[in-house]
């Protein structure tokens, strides 16, 4: 048999099958099992009811995240957001799994934890309830989202069976434009392939851009590869990576640290590896994105139109957003402006929009807020100063959770209302019901709380 | 779980693509512990709205919906298929489906079946027109069939053996209780484990 050439999705898949057999799936080990309070408490009833224990309870953490209020003060929006926190803080008790629940210390957004406490690390399968598991791919781990009967079943097992999957590349060169961001290269890629042409594929970020980016930028990026149907996306461990584990809470240490490094340095496609396809990206032609519809592939560089339709879904979403084709998009005027989500609550992505507001006001009518991704981002920003800047300009500082996003919580749109947002995810009612998301990077959703409008953040700049 | 061998009766069509699992279930309803009670919020903002076609009396009660393509995109919520069972519909059939989505329907018993663009438009087309059309989705012959026509969909044949055995897929993991330990034998050192 030749030595074949690997690709490092391939490599990844090989280190985590625990049994192959024909006809079967694959039985992968997981590393790493995310835990929040949305998709997991009819996973530990079922376990209960079965009587099945939680099989490796020191490979699985848990926070609160997707329901949390993020004002100040207050444990829990209503009764039945509590009861399900109150549910998560049992089941762990009970089985013995790490939570990080709210007022405390670590507590965040799940995809935003495990990166910082250094639980996110090369080479490693990671899953969890939640459809953004993805942006672990970042640190050349194999990360994706599972339901909550695969919930159960890895807490029960620590494993999942699953079906090989295709390999795809995205390859980005070029240097990115001032004003450009990770964001818009994935929202640039999105509006090409369309919502669903990563199905059945884990993809591969690469090329001398992705290289240059920061881990967050290449988190944003990972981030979003479901909302282009992608089962995981990842990105070779390179130095970058390195250094940003290093010295984590729960990053290898000594004579560890250094073995470590020695597979991880192997975690990267074969010169010779083939995927199935290859998508190339110029990115020193890409311009600040927005999406004008109903889902991030429905997106334009904020120097256009909104487009004419050319599908019914179109023009249901052309109809939902109250947008004629035509319109200038810096020509819509915004209510409301979001900077969070586990796509861009990072320090890096506050820093960003920090520097667009300092020295200016958010714009009298439109209310903002920026809701950092987990408490340790929140003091770390408050270090720095960065809370003193958008509050000084008028916004709201919030405490770390999943907000607005998904509206879980309290915070949400009214219907009607239109928010500039650095979420994920422009589907219709997503924010609150009625309400209307446009998606952008953290500078432009900065931007556009001060003009009151959307803008191109470079005018700003 | 139920073993799922065949959904037979009318068609309800939603012929829209790109349904994403927020339309299906607002987070609203995300709020509950158990697995059931999510019908009377299926698609609930669609249907205050008024109108909404799997509000009209004809498509009441179709074990079957017929939708458009990347039906179920988005978020990871089970609570997506819980609702759509709750509802009362045992198969799907659209010309895809998102990953997380296709998995979350096989554990919870829907059968989700993909069928190509012109077959599934023929099935749109025909309930819009007779709302009375019947199929069979049969998962054991691999087929779709009605009136006049004969569809063959493939379908993930282990998907399928557990669907049709009503099989517990952590009892089926369970079985390999020695390899999984063998496995975590030779895990490397360095991975992290929170005590």
């Amino acid at each position: 048999m030749p030595n074949q050439a690997k690709t490092l999705a391939q490599k990844l898949w090989n280190a985590h099958v625990v049994r192959t057999a024909e006809g079967e799936p694959d039985l992968l080990f997981v590393d790493l099992h995310l835990v929040h309070e949305v998709t997991s408490p009819q996973a530990f009833e079922g376990l209960r009811l079965a009587g099945r224990k939680v099989r490796r309870p020191d490979l699985s953490v848990a926070t609160m995240d997707h329901n949390v209020p993020t004002r100040g003060g207050v444990r829990a929006a209503d009764d039945l957001s509590r009861k399900q926190m109150e549910v998560l803080a049992e089941n762990c008790r009970r089985e013995g799994i790490p939570l990080h629940q709210i007022g405390s210390r670590r507590q965040g957004i799940v995809h935003v934890i495990g990166p910082e406490l250094g639980l996110t690390q090369p080479g490693m399968l990671i899953v969890c309830g939640d459809s953004h598991t993805s942006t672990h791919g970042a640190f050349g781990a194999l990360a994706f989202g599972i339901g909550t009967s695969e919930v159960e079943l890895v807490l029960a097992t620590q494993c999942l069976p699953q079906k090989r999957q295709g390999d795809r590349a995205v390859n980005v060169e070029g240097e990115l434009p001032l004003g450009v961001t990770a964001k818009d290269i994935v929202l640039g890629l999105i509006g090409r392939t369309g919502t669903s042409a990563g199905q059945g594929h884990l993809v591969e970020y690469r090329g001398p851009t992705i290289r240059g980016l920061s881990m967050e930028g290449r988190m944003t990026i990972c981030n979003m590869s479901i909302e282009w149907g992608a089962k995981a996306g990842m990105v070779a461990p390179d130095d970058t990576t390195f250094s940003y584990v290093e010295g984590k809470p729960h990053a290898p240490k000594g004579a560890a640290w250094e073995k470590a490094l020695e597979y991880w340095r192997s975690l990267a496609s074969d010169q010779d590896a083939k995927f199935d396809g290859v998508i190339e990206l110029d990115a020193s032609k890409l311009e600040p994105h927005v999406t004008w519809g109903t889902t991030p592939a429905q997106v334009v560089p904020v120097t256009g139109r909104v487009p004419s339709p050319r599908s019914e879904t179109d023009e249901r979403a052309l109809r939902y957003m109250d947008l004629l084709p035509g319109t200038a998009l810096a020509d819509i005027a915004i209510d409301r402006v979001f900077i969070g989500s586990c796509t861009n609550a990072r320090l890096e992505d506050l820093r960003a929009a920090a520097g667009v507001i300092q020295g200016r006001r958010v714009h009298p009518k439109v209310r903002a807020m920026v809701v950092p991704g987990s408490t340790s981002v929140k003091r770390a920003a408050e270090e720095e100063g960065l809370d003193l800047v958008f509050k000084a300009a008028g916004f709201e500082w919030r405490n770390a959770g999943c907000s607005m996003c998904l509206g879980m919580n309290p915070d949400i749109l009214a219907p009607g209302e239109r928010c500039a947002s650095t979420s994920n995810r422009n589907f219709e009612g997503r924010q609150g019901s009625g309400g209307r998301t446009h998606l952008m990077s953290p500078p432009m959703a900065a931007a556009a709380a001060i003009t009151g409008h959307l803008v191109d953040v470079r005018e700003l700049l | 779980m139920e073993p799922v061998k065949r959904v037979a009766g009318r068609m309800a069509p939603l012929d829209l693509a790109d349904v994403d699992t927020d339309q299906i279930i607002p987070k609203q309803f995300l709020k509950r512990i158990e697995r059931t009670g999510y019908g009377p919020f299926l698609f609930y903002d669609w249907r205050a709205r008024g109108d909404f076609v799997l509000d009209r009396p004809e498509y009441a009660g179709a074990p079957v919906l017929v939708a458009g393509a990347n039906f179920g995109c988005g978020s990871s919520r089970e609570h997506a298929p819980w609702a759509l069972r709750d509802f009362g519909f045992r198969a799907i059939i659209a010309p895809s489906f998102a990953d997380i989505f296709r998995a979350n329907c096989y554990k919870t018993g829907l059968l989700a079946v993909t069928l190509p663009d012109s077959q599934v438009r023929h099935l749109i087309d025909l309930v819009s027109e007779d709302p009375t059309a019947e199929v069979i989705v049969d998962l054991e012959a691999r087929q779709v069939r009605g009136d006049g026509f004969s569809y063959r969909f493939e379908i993930d044949a282990f998907a399928r053996e557990c669907l049709l055995g009503g099989l517990d897929e952590i009892a089926l993991v369970e079985r390999h209780h020695k390899d999984i330990a063998a496995y975590e034998k030779r895990r490397a050192e360095w991975l992290p484990a929170v005590k």
